[in-house]
C-alpha cells in the first residue's frame, strides 16, 4: 500500500499577496480553485519546493517540508528529497528518452536496479491504459497519450504527495473524458492536491474543494456543499453547472421524478446505480414550441426566474417531477421569446454536452 | 525546389550582397589558384608540416576539453544563478572574445611566465609553463573558452528549467538532473561550442607566439608554420593555408549538422 500521509501548509509570499493555509487529510483529494493570479500555481510550487516563500512552513505526515521564518531562512528540504510528484499542463516528457526509460526514471534515480525500475515502468504504463507506447519517444505521441505516461512516471516516482497543477487544460477536449476517468482511478485513496479550472474535475477527482481569491482561501468544504451553495465570488461563477442526480440508465441519467437525461456516458456507470448529469447552462436552449427535428433531451418546463448576468440572460425553470436548471439565454433571444415567470417553455439539452457519472 | 517567395527586397540591395559575398569566396579562390598541386602531398607531409600539424591537433583537442570541464559548469552557472556582480562579470569573461590575441598572450605571460603572478611561484615549485606546449594549450583555451561559454549558455536559456524540475519533483538528486536531463537536452548546443572552441584554438595565433613562441614540434602550430614558411617556401605556406581551410569548412558543416539536430 502506498504510504499516503497528510499534508498541512501554511504560506506567506508578500510580493505576490500569497497568505494561506491548505491542510489535506491523508488519503484525500483536494481540488484548489479560483481565478488567474490567485496564488494557486505559487502554492504548488511552493509544497513542491521550487518556491521559497517569504515566511511559512509545511509538514507532510511527521515530516517537516520547510519551517522558513521572515527572509526566508531556516530549515528547508530540498526538491528531490520531498517525495512530492508535480504534474503540469504539459506532460514535459524528457524528450531525449524512451516512454519506458521516462516512467523507469523516478525509480532509477531512488537507486531502484535498472531491471527493476524497467519492469516497474511496464505496471504504471498499463496501469495509466498506456503499455503499448512502452517503446516509443515522445515525439511520437499524442496530447492524451503524453499526459497519461506523465502521471505513470509520476506515479512510478512513488510519491508521498501528488500535485497536479491543471493536467488536462492544454488536451483536446475530447480526450479530456478519458484521462479525467484514469485520473479517478489513480488519485483515490492517494493524498493529492490539483489545481483546476474546470468543476467537473472538482466534481470527479476531489473530496473537498478550496477556493482560492486574492492568494486567500475564500472558501472551503466539501465539493457537493460548495458547489451547492457557493459564498466566494469565484465559487459561485465555477457552481454555474447544471447537476441532474438520479439513478443510470443505459445512456444518461433518470431523475427522481421520472424524466430521463440522455448523455455522452464518458465515465461508464452500471444501469440502476446512483448517477448524476452535469451539463453547463449554455448547453440549454428554451423552445416555446416543440422543436422540429429529433434532439434526444426535450423536456416540458416553466420558467421561475430570470436573473440578468452581462450580455446574456440566466433563465431558471422548473422540470417535470421536480428537476430545476438553468438555461443560458441572450437578452435578444429573451425578448424575442417574451419569458417571463410562468411562461411554459421546451428545454432542450444537447446530448454531447452532457456528461454522467457515479454518485 | 522552394516556392518562390515575395521577398520585398529593392534590387540594389543585391549590388553590395553580392559584392560582400565575392569579397569573403574571392581570398578562397585566389589561394586555391595557387596551390601547386603537384608538389601538395609532399608540401604537407614534409616534417615541420607533420610536426606543426600533430602538435596542433593534440593541443587544440586538450584545449577544447580544458574548455569543457572550465566552460560548461560557468555557462550553468551563468544562466541558472543570480549573484552581485553577475553581468559584469558575464562581460569581462567573455573579454578574450572580443581582445586583440596578441593582448592576451601578455597577459597570459604576466601571468604564468617566470616573473608572473602565478608564475613565479610556479618557479619555485620547479613548474615553467611559458614556452612550453602547455603554454600553447593555456594560450589556445584562453581565446576559445568564451565561444564555448556563449554558445551553451544561449541553448541554456532556450532550454529553460521546466524539465529539470520535473526531474528534481521525480526524485533525482541534482547531479542526476545534471547529467539526465539539462546536459542531454542542450548536446546540441555543447557539441556545436566545443566545436567552435576547437576550431578557434586551431586557428590560434596572436596569444600563441607570444605567450608561447615558435619552437618546432614544441609550440610552433600550423598556423605559426604557415606565418614563417610563407618567407621560406610560400608554396609550402599556401599547400598548409589550403589545409586548415578544409578544417574550417568541415567545421561549418559540423556546426550546421549539430545545430540541425534542434
Amino acid at each position: 500500500m502506498t504510504d499516503t500521509p497528510a499534508l498541512e501548509c501554511e504560506i506567506l509570499l508578500e510580493e505576490r499577496g500569497v497568505d494561506l493555509r491548505l491542510e489535506v487529510a491523508d488519503g484525500e483529494t483536494v481540488a484548489v480553485l479560483g481565478p488567474n493570479g490567485a496564488g494557486k500555481s505559487t502554492l504548488l510550487s511552493t509544497i513542491a519546493g521550487t518556491l521559497r516563500p517569504d515566511r511559512g512552513s509545511a509538514r507532510l505526515g511527521s515530516e517537516t517540508l520547510f519551517d522558513v521564518d521572515t527572509g526566508g531562512r531556516g530549515l528547508w528540504r530540498q526538491p528531490h528529497a520531498r517525495g512530492i510528484a508535480l504534474l503540469a499542463q504539459d506532460a514535459l516528457l524528457f524528450p531525449h528518452l524512451t516512454v519506458t526509460e521516462n516512467v523507469a526514471f523516478g525509480p532509477r534515480s531512488r537507486g531502484v536496479p535498472r531491471r527493476a525500475a524497467r519492469e516497474a515502468a511496464r505496471r504504471w504504463l498499463d496501469e495509466v491504459g498506456a503499455g503499448e507506447y512502452a517503446g516509443r519517444k515522445p515525439s511520437q505521441l499524442s496530447g492524451g497519450q503524453a499526459q497519461r505516461i506523465s502521471v505513470a512516471r509520476a506515479l512510478a516516482a512513488e510519491p508521498r504527495l501528488l500535485l497536479l497543477d491543471e493536467p488536462m487544460a492544454a488536451l483536446d477536449v475530447t480526450m479530456v473524458p478519458s484521462v479525467r476517468q484514469m485520473l479517478r482511478r489513480v488519485l483515490a485513496d492517494r493524498t493529492s492536491v490539483i489545481v483546476t479550472h474546470d468543476v467537473l474535475d472538482a466534481l470527479l477527482l476531489a473530496d473537498r474543494v478550496v477556493v482560492l481569491e486574492d492568494g486567500g482561501v475564500a472558501e472551503e468544504g466539501p465539493t457537493a456543499d460548495v458547489l451547492a451553495r457557493p459564498r466566494s465570488t469565484f465559487g459561485a461563477s465555477i457552481a454555474d453547472v447544471n447537476l441532474w442526480p438520479g439513478t443510470a440508465t443505459k445512456d444518461g441519467v433518470r431523475s427522481t421524478g421520472g424524466a430521463e437525461m440522455h448523455g455522452a456516458a464518458h465515465i461508464a456507470v452500471d444501469p440502476g446505480q446512483p448517477a448524476i448529469a452535469a451539463f453547463a447552462p449554455r448547453a440549454v436552449a428554451l423552445y416555446l414550441e416543440p422543436p422540429v427535428g429529433s434532439p434526444r433531451n426535450v423536456l416540458p418546463a416553466r420558467v421561475r426566474e430570470l436573473e440578468p448576468r452581462g450580455a446574456t440572460v440566466r433563465v431558471r425553470v422548473d422540470g417535470p417531477g421536480g428537476a430545476e436548471m438553468s438555461a443560458e439565454v441572450t437578452a435578444g433571444a429573451l425578448a424575442e421569446l417574451g419569458l417571463v415567470p410562468g411562461t411554459e417553455v421546451f428545454a432542450v439539452v444537447k446530448a454531447t454536452e452532457v456528461t454522467t457519472y457515479p454518485a | 525546389m522552394r516556392s518562390p517567395q515575395y521577398s520585398g527586397l529593392p534590387a540594389w540591395v543585391y549590388v553590395p550582397a553580392v559584392a560582400g559575398a565575392a569579397f569573403v569566396l574571392l581570398p578562397l579562390l585566389a589561394l586555391m589558384a595557387r596551390v601547386d598541386w603537384s608538389q601538395f602531398i609532399s608540401l604537407i607531409t614534409s616534417e615541420s608540416s607533420v610536426a606543426a600539424l600533430r602538435l596542433s591537433l593534440i593541443t587544440a583537442s586538450i584545449s577544447t576539453v580544458a574548455c569543457l570541464v572550465l566552460g560548461v559548469p560557468m555557462a550553468i552557472v551563468l544562466v541558472r544563478t543570480r549573484f552581485a556582480g553577475q553581468s559584469v562579470l558575464r562581460s569581462l569573461v567573455l573579454l578574450p572574445m572580443v581582445l586583440p590575441p596578441v593582448v592576451g598572450g601578455i597577459a597570459l605571460l604576466y601571468t604564468f611566465g617566470r616573473r608572473g603572478l602565478l608564475g613565479e611561484h610556479l618557479e619555485v615549485l620547479g613548474i615553467q609553463i611559458a614556452f612550453s606546449t602547455a603554454a600553447v594549450v593555456l594560450a589556445q583555451t584562453f581565446v576559445s573558452l568564451p565561444f564555448l561559454v556563449v554558445s551553451l549558455e544561449g541553448t541554456l536559456r532556450t532550454a529553460g528549467q521546466r524539465y529539470d524540475i520535473v526531474a528534481a519533483t521525480l526524485g533525482a538528486k541534482p547531479t542526476t538532473v545534471l547529467r539526465r536531463v539539462t546536459l542531454p537536452l542542450v548536446l546540441p548546443g555543447l557539441a556545436s561550442g566545443a566545436i567552435l572552441a576547437f576550431a578557434r584554438a586551431l586557428g590560434e595565433f596572436g596569444a600563441t607566439i607570444t605567450f608561447a613562441g615558435s619552437l618546432q614540434g614544441v609550440t610552433r602550430t600550423l598556423p605559426l608554420e604557415i606565418y614563417l614558411q610563407r618567407e621560406v617556401d610560400p608554396d609550402a605556406a599556401v599547400a598548409l593555408s589550403l589545409v586548415l581551410v578544409v578544417v574550417a569548412v568541415l567545421v561549418i558543416g559540423l556546426v550546421r549538422g549539430s545545430r540541425g539536430q534542434m
